[in-house]
Parts: C-alpha cells; structure tokens; sequence
C-alpha cells in the first residue's frame, strides 16, 4: 500500500522539489600558452587595460575587466583581435549574493570561429558607459538591460523601455520582482484603459486556473448547470449530481457485495 | 406558356413567408458573421487555417475584415499581453454594434500556462466575451464550431441589442 497522504489544499502545494537538484560547476581552464586566447589576453593588458582575471570556460574565453574600461575593451576585441560580432549583452542579477549586477558581453570572432565573453561587475546604484559605438546591437541590447534591471547606460542615445510599456512600473528581471508581478503590474491593464475606479469591478486576477467557483453564473458554466447570463447567483442550483446508476452498474463492479453479473456468469 | 402558370391560390401556397423582424435579423447577422483578422499568437495559425481553403469558413458567412469598422466578431486568438491590452481594447472599441468576441485558446480564456506578470489574466477583464473555446491551440473544426455556437446564441437573442443581457463595464 502506498502511504497516505492528505489530499486538502493539493493544488496549493508546490508540484517540483529541488531536493536531488545540484547546480552544475563548470571548470575554469587556465588560458594556454601560444593559443589564440592567449594573444587576446596579451593585447589587452599591452593596451592597459586592468585584465582582472581571465580563464577559459566551455571553451570560451572569459575577461573580467573594470566597468571604466568596458568600451575601451571592446574596441581592442574588435579592431585588434577581429571580434567583429557581439552575440548578446546583458546583465545578471548577484545582488542578493554580492550587492552588484555582472554584465556580460558575448563577442564572436568569426576568422578564427572563437567565442570570448568580456565580463565586469557594477554596484546598485552605478551606471555604465554605453558601448553603442562599438557595437551597434548595443542600442537595443542596453535598452533591454535597462528594461529589465533598471541599470541606467551613460551617453546611449535613445535609453527608454523596450519590451515592457513606458509606465510599467518595476524591472521584472530583478531577482527581487515577484513572478506573477507586484500590484502595479497585476493593475495595470484594469487601470489604462478603464481607471482605477474599475478595480472594483473587475476585481482581481484569478491566478488558480484549477478554481471553479460554482456561484459564478457570469464565467464558466458546469455542465448541466446551465443558467442565464449573469443570473442571481442564489438561486443556482450547486447539488452535486451523482453518478449515474446505469453507468456505475455497467462499469464499477463492487467485488465486496458480489456482482449480479458475476453471478449471472457462473 | 400557359401549360406554366402557375395558380398560387391552389398550388401549394402564396409565396409568403411569415416571420418576426427578430427571426429575420438574426438570420441575417448571424449568417454573414465578419470576423476582425486580428491573430495575437500561435491561435492566429489555427485561425488562419480555419479561413484557408481546407478548412474553409467562407462557407459559413464568415470572411475576415481587415478593419474593425467592417467586422461583427473579434476573435482573440492567442496570448495577450498587459501592454497590448490597451489596443486590443480600442479595437473593440472601434468595432460597430452589434459586436461579438470569442476568446480563443487556453491563454485568451485564463492567461493560460503564461501564469505570469505581463499576461492579461483572462481576457474578458478587458472585454466582454460570448464564447469561451478552449484548447491549446483548439483546431480549425473547433474554432468553427465555436463560430457556430455563436450563430445558435445570436440567433436566440433579440435584435434589439440593448434588450439582451451582456458583460457591459463601460
């Protein structure tokens, strides 16, 4: 017999566990000597910028580098050392770990089919220097890193949201923005077009799509249960119908009692 | 051609049909059901194949409207987000009376798997919906069968709109 468990509020409860979830760590690899990366490594500290540290991951180089030096950086990677792509750009939120965002920038060099990642760290409340020039992706990647943590880029020439709306309050990326949104945002569609007088109203959003609330007769209808739209929910008729008796007898042979067709059949 | 006169008195009837201005309204509107072509997400593939020709809704009266001044129905094929809501609602906004919506697919009726901060929970917070189909995506043959519950339903409603009880907030 399998344990039994109480079978009240199930569906509240978290399905997933983490339990036997171990995060994976990657190996750092040192730069090895005479290989491309290693030139990479040199021309950038020849050209003095404070190389912080650097290691190969997954087969790609990895540079951490001052946030001062981000532009200055990129464009030795991609006028000395042929990075003439870079894949993607943004941030990752260590905030509650170290008290500052990392951001990355991808680069791809397509001569030599090598990827390298130049990495650097800001604080909270620091901006950092746009690398549009650079980069052209830049302009739509650096808007996103706005959007989505609220890091401000120095000198970008057109800083605004990219994916949410422009009076969207918050940056959902951040690990501290709530999943199924803070209260702005779970308001948000009721308030632009209809004003906050309309909360009321519309009332707020149901986030349990299991939830059938059976004195509702303006939503889902049961089967069965039919009523006119929008009907005085008191007089909605909520009995349970039970199993049809046809059906269980067919079907559901109570082995207890004995079976009428099992008797029939012996 | 005297052999083809016909003589209504005797044969068979006058050629008069007797019906309530309700009846033939609605016989009306709800065979020529214009529906907006507006395709939100992946619904809006299943919607495009109900109005191609395997599946052909022109059959039934419903031919897509590019405008929303031309059209009867919305349908909201897919997911909707929080900042597309304002449009979506200024396009039902723009629609003529009468108007119908059918909310179309899983995210249209709930939010769906899209359990999260920017997806309109539901799309009747925004407008008011006559026919819920569910499905992820639902195929051609149920978006047509919606199309046809919705046909039964306007059929049974007075012409008179303001006589018939719907989800009004505004």
């Amino acid at each position: 017999m399998r344990k039994y468990t109480p079978k009240d509020n199930v569906q509240k409860k978290a399905k997933y566990t983490d339990r036997f979830w171990v995060a994976p760590k990657v190996p750092h690899l040192e730069v090895e000597k005479g290989s491309f990366f290693e030139t990479v490594v040199d021309e950038l500290k020849n050209s003095g910028i404070d190389v912080l540290d650097s290691y190969i991951e997954l087969g790609q180089l990895v540079v951490k580098i001052k946030p001062e030096q981000n532009v200055d950086a990129l464009t030795i990677m991609r006028d000395k050392k042929c990075f003439k792509q870079c894949s993607e750009l943004s941030a990752v939120d260590y905030l509650a770990q170290d008290g500052e965002f990392e951001i990355f920038y991808q680069l791809l060099n397509l001569d030599e089919a090598k990827r390298a990642r130049i990495v650097t760290r800001i604080k909270q409340d620091q901006a950092i220097e746009t690398v549009e020039n650079v980069y052209k992706m830049a302009n739509f990647a650096e808007r996103e890193m706005y959007d989505m943590y609220g890091i401000y880029v120095n000198n970008h020439s057109y800083l605004k949201r990219i994916l949410m709306p422009d009076d969207w309050v918050g940056h959902p990326l951040l690990k501290t923005y709530p999943l199924q949104g803070d209260e702005a945002a779970s308001w948000y569609e009721v308030d632009k077009i209809f004003g906050k007088e309309y909360r009321d109203i519309i009332g707020p959003e149901l986030r349990d799509p299991a939830r059938v609330d059976r004195y509702d007769t303006q939503r889902f209808a049961r089967v069965g249960k039919e009523v006119p739209f929008g009907a005085d929910p008191s007089l909605v008729d909520t009995t349970e119908t039970p199993i049809e008796d046809g059906y269980s007898k067919t079907f559901l042979t109570d082995y207890t009692t004995g079976s009428k067709q099992l008797e029939n059949r012996r | 051609m005297a052999q083809h006169q016909v003589n209504y008195a005797s044969s068979g009837g006058l050629p008069v049909a007797l019906t309530t201005a309700d009846h033939l309204i609605n016989w009306g509107r709800s065979n020529s059901l214009w529906p907006l072509t507006y395709g939100l997400a992946c619904c809006a593939i299943e919607m495009m194949a109900s109005g191609a020709s395997r599946f052909d809704f022109d059959r039934m009266g419903v031919i897509f409207r590019a405008s929303p001044r031309q059209a009867d129905v919305m349908i909201l094929a897919g997911t909707l987000t929080k900042k597309h809501a304002e449009f979506t609602r200024r396009l039902y906004d723009q629609m003529a009376e009468p108007k119908w919506v059918i909310s179309m697919g899983s995210c249209a009726n709930t939010g769906g798997m899209f359990n999260t901060y920017s997806i309109v929970q539901g799309v009747d917070r925004i407008v008011p919906v006559d026919i819920y189909l569910p499905g992820c995506a639902p195929r051609p043959e149920t978006l047509q069968y919606a199309m046809m519950m919705l046909q039964k339903k306007i059929r049974r409603e007075s012409a008179n709109m303001n006589k018939n009880k719907k989800q009004r907030f505004i």
